[in-house]
């Protein structure tokens, strides 16, 4: 689990996150949405570490992530996997090399242990026949699926993606979307999304954090989505008057179900 | 202005600080290390021979331009060309070359790193980038520059020998006599000292520029350019200090 404590971070005199708290539930697939500017690339880049927050803590596990020694950092970064929206990687490497990266820098084993569990991984992402390509020699969405297997060939504890379907078809995007769904129940893995992509929000979104002006507006799943009265959730969520259509009819389906009428009647 | 001056060489030697720690995986660093040495080494060796020959070459044929007394002996045309090569044309010359070939090379590297993504994955893996990207690169230079500043002062001589061979300057005897004339030892010990320092400089401060890149292409290379500029720019400063120093 991640905890996000009273986190503030601004750039000079600009403000970014002037007070956020919410919590990345483990072995569910926690979504940041919000639109351009709204903080969510910050709040995730100071998750990880990449940026240092001004107040407040990140506790993983408990364990203040903003107070530790760079030699403890490191250990947790080490426990960390991350998909970047641009793949990040290694031009000079091929995909089983881009893999075997971060299991030649800090696994252990013989070199046969690690090719195996570089195997196991793209075999996971179906990528087993792109094993000796470079990364200049294949798809987008191949890319993102090599940067899955390089983000879990550790067994990462958290998984973190920086708008994974970004440029993608929706087809792949669907594909993506499982792809990591799947990962995090299989492992047990506190995964956390930072995306736009709607589909993803309704598919995958077991718990969704919803920023707004780098303020924490909407928490909730996919299904409290449906019926949420946040405004600024709705005019996000729903922009367009196909999707506001679809939301209503979604409600009317969902509304048929005994359990979401009892819950309703309770709220 | 001089904030500016001050918050980048602030920022460089916090750089240069943060590349000493403990590799993560002392066997990926000598990889990583072994490829900076024939990037650098090997990838500058082609470049290297032919100025230097060719530097050589022109010194003969310019310093006989000018020594036209019948009173001064042939042989002191080679003397002349010795020492040009030694004190000056092989360390600050090739070094001016190594700045754009292994200067641009490197900010480059590192810069399209930066804003990729890839040096941010690093970090994320829990990898100290400076240690792992950048301190493979300035140790490579500090031995693979020197190597090839011997190999372009040996060249430069050489060509010097040739130009002067083919011209009808002066012959083998003659030159080979020059060479010999009031040779002096520290003159190598000045020359190599030279390319340890101009090689610390080709490549820390294009890693400096590489690595702290912000924004996409246009970005990329205008810090491949400031690193090349600022590059020979203190080359040549510390070319000056140096001689004003040690000479």
């Amino acid at each position: 689990m991640i905890e996000l404590v009273n986190i503030k971070k601004g750039f000079g005199d600009k403000v970014i996150l002037p007070d956020v708290t919410a919590t990345m539930e483990t072995g569910k697939v926690n979504l940041i949405i919000g639109s351009s500017g709204s903080g969510k690339t910050v709040m995730m880049k100071c998750m990880v570490g990449l940026m240092p927050v001004d107040e407040g803590k990140i506790l993983y596990d408990g364990r203040d992530f903003t107070n530790m020694s760079e030699h403890e950092k490191k250990e947790v970064r080490q426990q960390i996997g991350m998909l970047f929206q641009g793949s990040a990687l290694f031009d000079s490497m091929t995909v089983e090399e881009n893999v075997m990266f971060p299991l030649e820098m800090f696994g252990k084993g013989s070199h046969k242990d690690k090719r195996n569990r570089v195997m196991e991984c793209l075999e996971r992402v179906q990528l087993k026949d792109a094993a000796k390509k470079y990364p200049a020699e294949i798809s987008g969405g191949m890319k993102k699926r090599v940067g899955i297997a390089r983000a879990i060939v550790l067994n990462p504890k958290y998984l973190f993606c920086d708008e994974p379907n970004s440029g993608l078809d929706p087809q792949t995007s669907l594909l993506i979307d499982k792809l990591i769904k799947d990962l995090t129940l299989e492992y047990n893995i506190t995964t956390v999304i930072n995306t736009h992509d709607m589909n993803t929000v309704m598919e995958s979104g077991d718990h969704i954090v919803y920023m707004y002006k780098g303020r924490k507006q909407w928490e909730g799943s996919n299904k409290d989505i449906i019926f949420s009265k946040d405004e600024k959730l709705n005019d996000f969520i729903f922009a367009s008057d196909f999707l506001r259509e679809a939301k209503e009819m979604r409600q009317m389906e969902m509304f048929q179900s005994q359990d979401w009428r009892n819950k309703l009647k309770k709220d | 202005m001089e904030f500016r001056f001050f918050h980048h060489f602030g920022s460089y030697l916090l750089m240069l600080k943060g590349m000493f720690s403990r590799p993560e995986n002392m066997r990926m660093f000598w990889k990583e290390f072994m490829r900076q040495c024939v990037d650098i080494g090997i990838g500058s060796l082609g470049i290297v021979l032919i100025i230097s020959m060719f530097m050589g070459g022109v010194t003969t044929l310019q310093i006989a331009y000018q020594l036209v007394s019948p009173v001064i002996p042939r042989s002191t045309i080679a003397q002349i060309v010795r020492d040009t090569i030694i004190l000056e044309f092989a360390p600050t010359l090739t070094c001016i070359v190594l700045a754009g070939v292994v200067g641009s090379k490197i900010a480059s590297e590192l810069g399209n790193m930066r804003v990729s993504e890839q040096i941010d994955a690093q970090e994320i893996m829990g990898i100290n980038t400076k240690g792992y990207l950048i301190m493979p690169k300035i140790l490579a230079a500090i031995i693979m520059i020197p190597c090839l500043i011997a190999i372009a002062g040996f060249l430069g001589i050489w060509g010097g020998q040739k130009a002067g061979e083919l011209g009808g300057i002066l012959s083998a005897e003659q030159y080979w006599q020059g060479l010999r004339q009031d040779f002096r030892a520290y003159n190598i010990f000045f020359a190599l000292f030279k390319a340890f320092v101009f090689a610390f400089i080709i490549a820390s401060v294009p890693s400096y520029y590489g690595y702290h890149v912000q924004g996409g292409a246009l970005e990329i290379g205008k810090a491949s350019t400031s690193a090349v500029v600022v590059t020979c720019v203190l080359i040549l400063f510390m070319d000056y200090l140096l001689a004003a120093l040690l000479l």
